[in-house]
């Protein structure tokens, strides 16, 4: 995974609430083999009309925005589907911090598994970034993972939590896997340890074993 | 001993690996593996030069875009065909189990692991698909992850997690007539907000939920994840292992006493501490309809849609507004004068036989308005549809104007070709109203199996509580 340290970028303050993972990767790009080349579907439904035309109205297509790599949001950011399409797609179209002040859990999960840094900070916080990011063109924001602030060329510098051990395996860009398998040990001696009834059963009844 | 939750039990009976400032390492008991979300984690395994580690602890099933009939005819959708093609060569490839679309086990992966018996009491059980909080109906810890920690799971048949947070969610009372475990859920998640229950894991109980049979214990604990929750449970009891005694990966005889004896004990602890409490009367509840974009947009059937100006927050004012808009409706409008133009009865959420056996006495002897569209029924599963036929169920929504299809997830997330053309309004008992979620610019009202079979008959929502039927058990 790529590591992330500090990073800077052009806002691009998206002012709805509870967005939607089925907004961000719409299913019909569920069917994809491939973690690669999100970018381009990102809000589709939102983003073009027909013939994929892109849709003026929508802010990601706005030309002040374009090269945008740190997204400002608001509440529950990532609801519904467990798809992590939509941090692929987040990540592929160049966006490298989001900024909101709840996420929800398995977004926010999937964003450290693409090198997303998801930053949380209280709303009227946000509500100060939106402001600013509304107000003036080309509104960038330095995102500082190792000092955990969000701060601006005019000395605006928040602070915001985030657990350390996320934090570490960001930073280094750690492969999660990797780290578990450090421990086959113990898992070797947990699976030999419960109760046997605990794990498996066999199908008692050879009917119900699939045909393949 | 200090009290502890059925969460608790359940977590450090599962603990692996405990580190401070860690998160912990927990064992996955189950995984539950669907073409949707395993491709790219397969890959990734091949890539790593991986093996998975417990291809017997693992199920694979075709279900997301698997077409409801014709499934003897070429698949057309070269991308969705590339996914099952990818998933029997995957399970092939490393062992694994999989109810491939012709299995007569087949059916959508939160409705087969119960109905086979694979979801048991006192597991831990993942998927790479957000309902699989369905599974906690039984007294597991389930819930849905991300691709990677598929590829994790599959590598490590473990988990690395924080220990959640603990919501305890009581229904007291007892449900009128015509009120379904869906509404119970509709109506929690309209308390708490589709953010109320984030980073908790909610155990469901009181009279209401414990006079709950499996199949409407599924229904509410399915929907915990609209309501934000990491996953929702109830302890399993009498009605837990009379459901699950027979089934095919249940253990039999002697074995099976012993097991019941050991899941009678995950029960909460009297006195054990939740982080967060709600309570909720069963008793006054009405049947629910959502009319916006988001599960908790929601109202009893004798409501009106909301004005955005009645709202204090000014996003909620946005929000709403916007959802007027999406979904083409006036505020002030009463919910029962909202006209349907087609009629969904399916999904993880309401798709299992006493849902099919609901909406069959609804609509018995009745005919669809002549202004629906259509109306389709997609049991949860071909064992489901199989028993609902021996009952003579398909004949009655035949002869009452509704297609009766094969097992699949279908215009839950009309990945299929079961899509809800764009402008067109659905009565659906799905889980799910989000923009474009069966289909873009597709208008989706969320409600029980016996509220949108009664919405198909009158082509308009209705209070069924008038109709004098029974909700499914
Ligand atoms: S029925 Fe709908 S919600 Fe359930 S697993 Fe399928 S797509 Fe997901």
């Amino acid at each position: 995974m790529q590591p992330f340290s500090t990073h800077t970028g052009m806002v691009l303050p998206l002012d709805r609430v509870n967005v939607d993972t089925d907004q961000m990767v719409p299913k019909q790009f569920l069917k994809a083999q491939t973690r690669q080349g999100f970018g381009r579907v990102l809000f589709y439904d939102w983003r073009y009309l027909p013939g994929e035309k892109p849709n003026p109205e929508f802010i990601l297509n706005w030309p002040r925005y374009k090269g945008a790599s740190v997204m400002l949001a608001r509440a529950n950011f990532g609801c519904g589907s467990s798809r992590e399409h939509a941090p692929w797609a987040v990540a592929d179209y160049g966006f490298r911090v989001l900024i909101a002040p709840s996420y929800a859990d398995i977004f926010y999960n999937n964003c450290f598994k693409n090198g997303i840094l998801p930053v949380t900070l209280p709303e009227a916080q946000i509500d100060e970034l939106f402001r600013r990011a509304e107000a003036q063109e080309g509104y960038s924001l330095t995102a500082d993972l190792p000092n955990q602030t969000v701060s601006d060329s005019t000395g605006l510098k928040y602070k915001f939590e985030i657990d350390p051990f996320r934090k570490h395996v960001l930073l280094e860009g750690l492969d999660d896997i990797g780290l578990t398998l450090k421990y086959a040990a113990n898992i070797d001696a947990f699976e030999q340890a419960r109760h046997p009834g605990a794990t498996m059963y066999e199908a008692v009844d050879a009917k119900y074993f699939p045909k393949h | 001993m200090t009290p502890r939750t059925m969460y608790r039990k359940i977590w450090e009976s599962h603990l692996v690996r405990e580190a401070p400032g860690e998160p912990s390492l927990i064992y996955i008991d189950r995984h539950l593996v669907h073409e949707g979300t395993s491709p790219q984690a397969f890959a990734g395994l091949k890539a790593a030069g991986r093996k998975v580690r417990r291809p017997d602890l693992a199920f694979a099933v075709m279900d997301h875009s698997v077409p409801t009939k014709n499934r003897n005819l070429p698949i057309l959708d070269a991308a969705a065909n590339g996914q099952f093609e990818a998933l029997e060569r995957n399970c092939r490839e490393y062992g694994i189990t999989l109810f491939d679309m012709f299995s007569h086990n087949q059916g959508i992966v939160h409705v087969i692991g119960p109905e086979l018996g694979i979801t048991q009491p006192g597991q831990t059980i993942v998927c790479g698909d957000s309902h699989t909080s369905t599974h906690g109906a039984f007294g597991t810890l389930a819930f849905g992850i991300g691709t990677s920690e598929v590829e994790h799971v599959l590598a490590t048949q473990c988990l690395s997690q924080y220990e959640s947070k603990t919501m305890h969610i009581v229904v007291n009372g007892k449900r009128g007539k015509g009120v379904s475990a869906k509404d119970i859920i509709l109506a929690i998640i309209g308390k708490i907000g589709i953010a109320g229950g984030t980073s908790h894991v909610v155990e469901y109980s009181g009279e209401a939920i414990r006079g709950l049979s499996m199949d409407g214990r599924m229904t509410v604990c399915n929907m915990s994840i609209e309501g934000g929750a990491r996953a929702g449970m109830i302890a399993p009891d009498d009605t837990t292992f009379a459901y699950m005694e027979g089934r095919p990966y249940v253990p039999r005889g002697k074995e099976f006493q012993e097991a019941v004896g050991r899941w009678k004990a995950l029960a909460t602890d009297p006195g054990a501490k939740f982080d967060a409490t709600v309570e909720l009367n069963a008793n006054d509840l009405a049947p629910q309809v959502t009319w916006g974009t988001n599960p908790g947009m929601v109202s009893g059937v004798t409501g009106r849609v909301p004005d955005p100006a009645s709202f204090r927050d000014p996003d909620d004012q946005k929000a709403v507004a916007r959802a007027l808009e999406y979904m083409g409706l006036k505020p002030g409008t009463a919910v029962v004068d909202i006209p349907v133009d087609r009629v969904f009865i399916g999904s993880c959420t309401n798709s299992r036989l006493n849902d099919l056996r609901a909406a069959a006495r609804v609509v018995a002897g009745k005919h669809v308005s002549k202004n629906l569209k259509g109306a389709l029924v997609v049991p949860g599963s071909m064992s489901i549809k199989a028993k609902a036929e021996a009952e003579g169920l398909d004949k009655i929504f035949i002869d009452a104007g509704f297609e009766w299809r094969d097992a699949g997830c279908s215009m839950c997330i009309a990945m299929n070709p079961d899509v809800l053309p764009p402008g067109e309004r659905a009565a659906s008992t799905s889980n799910r109203n989000f923009e474009g979620r069966q289909g873009k610019d597709s208008r989706t009202h969320l409600v029980s199996p016996i509220m949108a079979a009664a919405a198909a008959i009158e082509g308009h929502f209705v209070d069924i509580r008038e109709w004098n039927v029974e909700a499914p058990e």
